[in-house]
């Protein structure tokens, strides 16, 4: 990949963590009050979020031949299966127990939350046994 | 509004105007390389840089693990740029067993789904895909339920 495409992604991967970290996404306490109806405001992060990119995947294909430096616009694998459905489950299980997902988990570390470390390495150790069953 | 502040008792503002980062983020990404960009993929692909187990050096992972790295150290930096201008540091107080068996849980569900909520949640539901739309229904109610027993179990 072009040096150019990779600061793009330094540049994306930054507007994420700070828009993780400014919807307090990176505190699991208000994930955690989201999880138990204390407060619905995840919900306005989810909403802005996948409607924003809604509209760039549904039009900019459609507007552009090609992304401004690369060749080739790519999909997002997806498939009905018994794994996606289980493994979102788990995913679900995991999540309500430790407040942080692995977006926030990367982040956290950006905004000093040390004990997300934790759930860093966990996230790490997990994904370790999940591929060494396949 | 009375309602407005039963549902959102710490307001609304931040959470809208950081869920438009993370859209116009994600929007960024796709338009400057075509990247599609979930984060729970990183945690397997990194896995292919020390680990020759055959599934870690599949095509998916060893070719996408330099970008998703990046990827990586750009949320740190996202976050650090949040904390040294409007925001402040901060050590959450969930219990140290939450972080770890929550994690684990999280990683290896996220990896088995091959989507989290950025990956199911932001890019599937925005990539129109059926399956993206049952896992982010699914997780949230799993959520909700280990989110409710681990209070009572003394968690946070």
């Amino acid at each position: 990949m072009k040096i150019q495409s990779l600061f793009a992604v330094l540049i994306a991967g930054a507007l994420f963590g700070f828009g993780l970290s400014y919807s307090s996404m990176i505190k699991p306490e208000v994930v955690l009050s989201f999880l138990r109806f204390e407060d619905f405001g995840l919900l306005w992060v989810l909403g802005a979020g996948s409607l924003v990119t809604l509209v760039t995947y549904q039009l900019v294909p459609r507007i552009m031949t090609k992304p401004l430096l690369e060749s080739v616009f790519r999909t997002r694998p997806s498939s009905m299966d018994r794994d996606t459905l289980l493994g979102a489950a788990l995913f679900g299980l995991g999540w309500g127990i430790c407040g942080v997902c692995p977006g926030p988990a990367i982040a956290g570390l950006g905004a000093a939350n040390w004990p997300l470390v934790i759930t860093l390495l966990s996230i790490f150790a997990g994904s370790y046994v999940q591929g060494r069953l396949r | 509004m009375p309602l407005l502040e039963t549902l959102f008792p710490l307001g609304i503002a931040h959470y809208l105007i950081g869920g438009l980062f993370i859209g116009a983020a994600v929007s960024f990404l796709f338009v400057s390389t075509g990247l599609i960009g979930g984060m729970s993929t990183f945690f397997t692909s990194t896995w292919s840089y020390v680990s020759n187990w055959p599934y870690f050096q599949r095509e998916e992972f060893v070719s996408t693990r330099n970008w998703r790295l990046v990827y990586a150290v750009g949320l740190i930096l996202g976050a650090a740029i949040w904390m040294f201008t409007v925001g402040e540091p901060f050590q959450t107080s969930v219990t140290w067993w939450q972080l770890a068996i929550g994690g684990f849980i999280a990683g290896y569900g996220a990896r088995l789904s091959n989507g989290c909520t950025s990956g199911h949640g932001i890019c599937g539901l925005a990539s129109l895909q059926l399956p993206s739309l049952l896992a982010v229904i699914i997780f949230l109610g799993s959520a909700m339920v280990s989110a409710a027993i681990v209070k009572t179990l003394g968690g946070v």
